[in-house]
């Protein structure tokens, strides 16, 4: 890849109980029970959906939003191998294990927001496969995108259990999982904006548009980004660590440029769909398409010069409100702005949310454990002769 | 082609003749043709050929016995509301031999049976109804000093085609029933042969009409089950075509007569509804041709299963069937479709706090950053007002 130094990963090391771990526990164990009940006394016992909103919080927080906000692998990768811009590389191991989690999860959430969770199996099994069918593409590309992604990050434990030479001939293959692991995101990213297609017209028209699956992915990728900028420095103030700002400072201003050819693509589509009006109107989609879109323009305003790209602050401040857009235009699609017709409604319920904090709490907890004891952040000392 | 021409020309001589010999109207008799035809599940083109079979007016000699049953067979065929029906039964077959039917007693009538075999021998079709005893030699049922055994294998002999009409001739029916005292067998048991049945107690006219005008039509029996049944209207469960079965199927059941299920016309398996275990066309061609859902399940009681063999007159009314092919589910689709609950204080103050939570996690950590990178930057102005220092690697 690429010839210049770079940090070498080394475990941050430290205790793996403190406060953080705990809590993380007791919300894990409290989601396991909560999926259990519901294993076994349906749906209907612990959520609140109906068949008017047949996707909770469950579908569209942990698994469209899950997975898009663990694009920070995807977009690294994008970034290092396929731009060849061998200097981030240092950030590509996080932001995998970010992304590793985050789909891993959101993968598991699919299975027991399945009504009839013991037949999953089918969508693997080739006399099942209705190739059509949309549902069917998110479904192959995430679970081989999982199993990419476990393979791409495969190195960092054999590393750590010292068999260096299966990771040579590992290497040899490698590029071919790199590869699948930016097509594959690529591809179910568009797919997860194609399932608001297909809802019809049950989608607010500021949000039902041919265009979806491109929207989906430009804010995947931004998405991806956003993440990298919150858990840099994140994981920098929790471990007392430099923030790799020289590295974030450039990052951000690429993904600037996404996001801005993103808002150009939003608003054109709106403005030619002739459907801008219902922007204009006094009620709650309205509002939320805005505060939606301020968040994708606010970066502009936190991070727009090279100078207050120099501020973690901002940065930080920039990846919370690209990932609250990102954030907002999926529940905005799928749930606030979504109206199946008079009488049904949806919020979820307390199992439910749940359920969704305990999945983050996994995330959150796996990154801990797997920082702490894995060689996955730049070693602190060769950071410092930078 | 010429064959065809013939048969659609509707002016032909031959059905003029048939219009006054059956004294109904041309379009009548086309339209029972038809039924007849589509009874049967004939391509299409049949109601022709069966139509030209009777204009042809050969009419099949036909033999009926009668032994251990009550007849209800034959005055299904009679007692009929089709206003014709009879008269197609006499005109379309010639019975020459018909117990109840006939005018003719004592020896006369055994000597017409006698004379119609002799004198259309290996053509006649021989017609059964009723159960035939076979304990102590078939004593208990004796017509003209000749046992049943005896007369049945008489006619048998020099048949061309056997039916045997009932559920009492097909497998024993009502007669067979424990304790049986009287051995009553089928024909196929006493004869040793298949036969072809057309159980049901009585049995739909048309199946048995249908059955005899394929003969007359196609010169053979129509393709039959195992059990000598006519595949055309015994290869489905009742409940299979049932018009209650939507009702089975959403657990909507009558519990007992009358109550509101049962008034609402719901599905009576609970009542002991046999249609799930008996093979008959009843719900498709109703009975006694008095209109739609004129069927005992159309009226409002469950089938008892007459044509089926272990389930009629032997498993009580009101047991509950046994399922051949769909087993009811524990549990049904609820009816009131639940249409969403809004936010629970629960979810409400839950989804708060953990907004709060992470909007406060936000600040504070933004300041931190915010504090940390206002005294970096003022390390750095203070470095970069020492001109003598290198910078850095």
């Amino acid at each position: 890849m690429s010839t210049q130094h770079h940090a070498i990963p080394a475990p941050v090391g430290g205790n793996l109980v403190n406060a953080t771990t705990f809590v993380c526990g007791v919300l894990i164990a409290v989601m396991a029970t909560i999926i259990l009940i519901r294993l076994f006394f349906g749906l209907a016992s612990t959520t609140n959906v109906n068949d008017g909103y047949s996707w909770g919080i469950w579908v569209v927080v942990d698994v469209f939003i899950g997975s898009a906000l663990a694009c920070g692998g995807f977009c690294m990768a994008l970034l290092v191998y396929i731009f060849n811009k061998g200097q981030y590389h240092p950030l590509v191991r996080p932001a995998l294990l970010g992304s590793l989690f985050g789909y891993t999860l959101a993968g598991a959430a699919i299975t027991f927001d399945l009504g009839r969770w013991w037949n999953f199996w089918h969508i693997f099994w080739p006399g099942y496969f209705n190739v059509n069918s949309v549902m069917f593409e998110v479904a192959a590309c995430i679970t081989l995108y999982i199993i990419v992604m476990w393979i791409e990050f495969s190195p960092v434990f054999l590393e750590k259990m010292g068999l260096h030479d299966t990771r040579k001939k590992l290497n040899k293959v490698m590029f071919i999982f790199i590869a699948l692991g930016i097509v594959l995101p690529m591809m179910h990213q568009a797919s997860l904006g194609t399932m608001l297609v297909v809802m019809g017209d049950q989608v607010n028209p500021l949000w039902q548009t041919p265009l979806q699956p491109l929207i989906y992915l430009l804010t995947a990728i931004t998405l991806g980004y956003g993440v990298i900028l919150f858990e840099s420095c994140v994981a920098a103030s929790a471990y007392r660590r430099q923030i790799e700002v020289p590295l974030l400072n450039p990052m951000a201003r690429v993904m600037l440029g996404i996001m801005g050819f993103y808002l150009f693509a939003r608003f054109a589509d709106v403005t030619f769909r002739g459907v801008l009006g219902l922007a204009f109107q006094f009620n709650y989609v309205a509002l939320t398409f805005w505060i939606e879109n301020a968040c994708f323009a606010a970066p502009f305003l936190l991070i727009g010069s090279a100078e207050a790209r120099r501020n973690p602050a901002r940065l930080f401040l920039a990846g919370i409100a690209v990932m609250l857009g990102g954030v907002l235009l999926r529940l905005n699609g799928f749930l606030i702005a979504f109206d199946t017709g008079p009488g049904w409604s949806y919020f979820p319920s307390l199992p439910e949310l749940l359920v969704t904090v305990g999945i983050f709490a996994a995330e959150i907890l796996g990154y801990v454990i797997i920082t702490r004891r894995f060689p996955v952040l730049p070693r602190e000392d060769a950071q410092l002769a930078h | 082609m010429g064959e065809m021409n013939e048969i659609f020309d509707l002016g032909r001589k031959t059905l003029r003749d048939v219009e006054r010999r059956l004294d109904m109207p041309r379009r009548d008799f086309l339209q029972f043709c038809t039924t007849l035809a589509v009874t049967m599940g004939l391509p299409t083109g049949a109601e022709a050929a069966i139509a030209k079979a009777i204009e042809a007016s050969k009419r099949p000699s036909v033999i009926w016995l009668h032994f251990q049953e009550c007849t209800g067979c034959s005055e299904s065929l009679l007692r009929a509301e089709h206003p014709t029906l009879e008269k197609l039964i006499l005109d379309v077959i010639s019975l020459d031999y018909h117990e109840t039917l006939m005018a003719a007693a004592g020896h006369q009538a055994e000597a017409a049976r006698k004379d119609a075999m002799k004198a259309n021998k290996g053509q006649y079709v021989l017609v059964v109804e009723g159960a035939i005893p076979i304990k102590d030699n078939g004593i208990y049922c004796k017509i003209g000093g000749q046992t049943a055994i005896d007369l049945v294998k008489e006619c048998a002999a020099d048949a061309a085609a056997i039916i045997a009409i009932g559920s009492c001739a097909s497998w024993g029916g009502m007669p067979s029933t424990n304790p049986n005292p009287s051995g009553a067998s089928s024909v196929a048991e006493v004869l040793g042969k298949p036969v072809v049945t057309i159980p049901g107690c009585p049995p739909n006219p048309y199946n048995f009409l249908a059955t005899v005008v394929h003969f007359l039509t196609f010169n053979k029996l129509p393709e039959v089950d195992k059990l000598g049944r006519p595949k055309f209207a015994y290869s489905r469960l009742i409940h299979e075509n049932c018009e209650r079965r939507a009702h089975f199927d959403a657990g909507r059941f009558a519990m007992e007569f009358g109550d509101h299920g049962h008034r609402q016309g719901y599905c009576l398996y609970k009542l002991g509804c046999k249609g799930p275990e008996t093979y008959a066309n009843c719900p498709t061609i109703g009975f006694g041709d008095a209109g739609e859902n004129n069927w005992p399940v159309g009226c409002g009681h469950p089938c008892i299963g007459c044509t089926e063999k272990g389930v009629g007159f032997t498993k009580p009314i009101h047991q509950v069937a046994k399922m051949l092919n769909v087993a009811p589910p524990l549990q049904y689709a609820r009816i009131v479709e639940e249409q969403g609950k809004g936010a629970s204080f629960a979810s409400a103050a839950a989804l708060a706090a953990l907004a709060g939570a992470a909007a406060g996690g936000a600040a504070m950590l933004t300041r931190n950053l915010g504090l940390s990178h206002a005294a970096e930057e003022a390390e750095r102005r203070k470095d970069a007002s020492k001109p003598q220092e290198k910078s850095e690697v």
